[in-house]
């Protein structure tokens, strides 16, 4: 399964700068596995010690949060398209 | 894009709320490490050897008569009349919600689009201008696209706009009547967020509240900071804020603490309350709830759009924030809104948005519940002018007493009214 992962700005020093990337995967979890394997430091990045996605980062899965679908056990399909977004981003009016 | 001037003497650089890493003052939002969030490191030793109350006094009645604990390096070039808005003493109000002295923060008449995102408009932009952006754009629930729109089109900026496409008619006609590019998004505002965080990955542009995040939150501060100077240099005893993403709460909080850093105020002793509507309150869940973070809203649902974020940036900041000082939430259900709007408005004569009811409706129960003491000085931040979102109201009203132009048909009118809600004779 492939699928086309959005990087955020502070990742794509990972990336080559790369805004998106290809990467194989049955379940979210396996994506970004896959990512690391392509690009070394990227989990560690997005995930803390115990391998848990951070608190700061949300994943989107074709434009919905993982966290109302079955996080990184999501499965994915060819084509899907994952996003990385710094949670932290945005922040309207008040 | 050329970057000119960027620091000053007041402020060096960005620092990492969870991690404390350090960066340059630049272009960035997010720790490159631990993807929390950045905030502004000032030096207060130099703030304080320049800025002192009757420096501040002198200045003239804007929110840049506090420059120097705002993040811009040069001159203001944006939105130079924005803020210092009345505080109002509201007797009428205080007698009716039971408490000892309330005062409204009275943003709804901040210049120039009638809500407080004016003051984090100017800063962001000055800082864009700072940076050489010529195109600028947000994410918004409505207040904050009307105040980029109008702000950029004062200063020759070109602003796209991107908001949830069911946003109120007044909200939608706010931005675009300044020649702004508005963007109309099938879905919530978070899906508006999400998808803007995509698009400032992508193209070259300041997005106020993305890339610009750093220096755009600490406008909000110049709210506590008008608050205190208003109150003669004293912190009131309690304040009630509404809450989307979360960060004036948190703002209100950082210019109470920098004012008493300063020796500006004596202690910070206030307590901090947020509101939120029942619809869409993840942040006030959080706080009843005893909860360690955020759980999402995926569907909000309330007539207070402009609050209707699910998923809150600043959610678990402001929650710390209201429990670290005392504080406590509530989240008013839209019957309670509505009553809320037309009881500040029958007794101040300050019509105030949908945010405006959230706030009161939630002050109200936080009155009778006993979280706010009966005899506090409590401060109420409305934030948003009523006439953006009349539909709100509007069907909260029968209608009109219709009469032909005639003496003898309004004395039959007359005889139809409750004698206690005759004008007096």
């Amino acid at each position: 399964m492939s699928v086309t992962v959005i990087i955020p700005t502070p990742l794509r020093k990972l990336t080559n700068e790369q805004e998106t990337v290809d990467a194989d995967g049955a379940k979210v979890a396996e994506v970004i596995e896959q990512l690391q394997t392509q690009f070394p430091g990227l989990k560690e990045r997005l995930c803390d010690d115990n391998g848990v996605l951070r608190r700061f980062v949300n994943v989107f899965l074709n434009g919905e949060d993982i966290r109302f679908l079955d996080g990184p056990e999501t499965p994915v399909k060819d084509g899907d398209e994952l996003s990385i977004i710094p949670a932290i981003a945005g922040g309207c009016c008040c | 894009m050329t970057t000119t001037n960027v620091t000053s003497t007041y402020f060096s650089g960005l620092k990492c709320r969870e991690c404390n890493k350090l960066y340059p003052a630049d272009v960035r939002y997010v720790c490159e490490e631990c993807f929390g969030p950045l905030e502004v490191a000032y030096d207060y030793d130099a703030i304080a050897k320049d800025l002192t109350r009757d420096v501040i006094e002198s200045r003239g009645a804007n929110m840049w008569r506090y420059k120097e604990l705002l993040p811009v390096a040069g001159d203001v070039t944006v939105g130079p009349d924005v803020g210092f808005t009345p505080l109002v003493k509201a007797d009428r109000l205080a007698e009716a919600l039971g408490v000892r002295e309330v005062w409204v923060k009275n943003d709804t008449v901040n210049y120039p689009t009638l809500s407080f995102k004016d003051r984090v408009v100017s800063v962001a932009l000055t800082r864009a201008k700072e940076f050489g952006y010529e195109t600028v754009g947000c994410a918004s629930t409505g207040n904050l696209a009307n105040s980029v729109a109008a702000n950029a089109a004062a200063a020759g900026l070109r602003a796209f706009v991107i908001i949830p496409s069911d946003l109120e008619v007044g909200k939608i006609l706010g931005s675009l009547i300044y020649g702004a590019h508005v963007v109309g998004v099938n879905g919530t505002y978070d899906n508006v967020n999400r998808l803007c965080s995509e698009i400032a990955g992508r193209y070259n542009w300041a997005f106020v509240n993305v890339n610009m995040r750093p220096y755009y939150a600490e406008g909000s501060k110049t709210m506590g900071y008008e608050i205190a100077e208003q109150l003669g240099w004293e912190l009131p005893d309690a304040v009630v804020s509404p809450m989307a993403g979360g960060s004036l709460i948190c703002k209100l909080d950082k210019a109470f603490k920098e004012l008493t850093k300063l020796g500006f105020v004596k202690e910070h002793n206030t307590k901090i309350y947020g509101a939120q509507a029942e619809g869409c309150s993840p942040i006030v869940n959080m706080v009843k709830d005893e909860a360690d973070w955020i759980k999402p809203v995926r569907q909000p649902n309330t007539i207070a759009k402009s609050l209707a974020i699910g998923d809150p940036a600043d959610g678990v900041y402001a929650a710390g924030t209201m429990r670290n000082s005392g504080g406590w939430g509530e989240n008013p259900n839209d019957e309670e809104v509505v009553a809320g709007i037309r009881l500040l408005a029958e007794t101040t004569g300050i019509f105030a948005e949908t945010a405006g009811g959230v706030t009161v409706g939630a002050a109200k129960r936080l009155i009778e519940n006993g979280k706010i003491d009966r005899n506090a000085r409590l401060v109420l931040c409305i934030t948003g002018n009523g006439l953006k979102t009349k539909e709100a109201v509007a069907g909260s009203f029968k209608a009109i007493d219709t009469i032909k132009p005639s003496l003898t048909d309004f004395d039959s009118l007359l005889q139809t009214i409750q004698p206690e809600e005759l004008p007096c004779q």
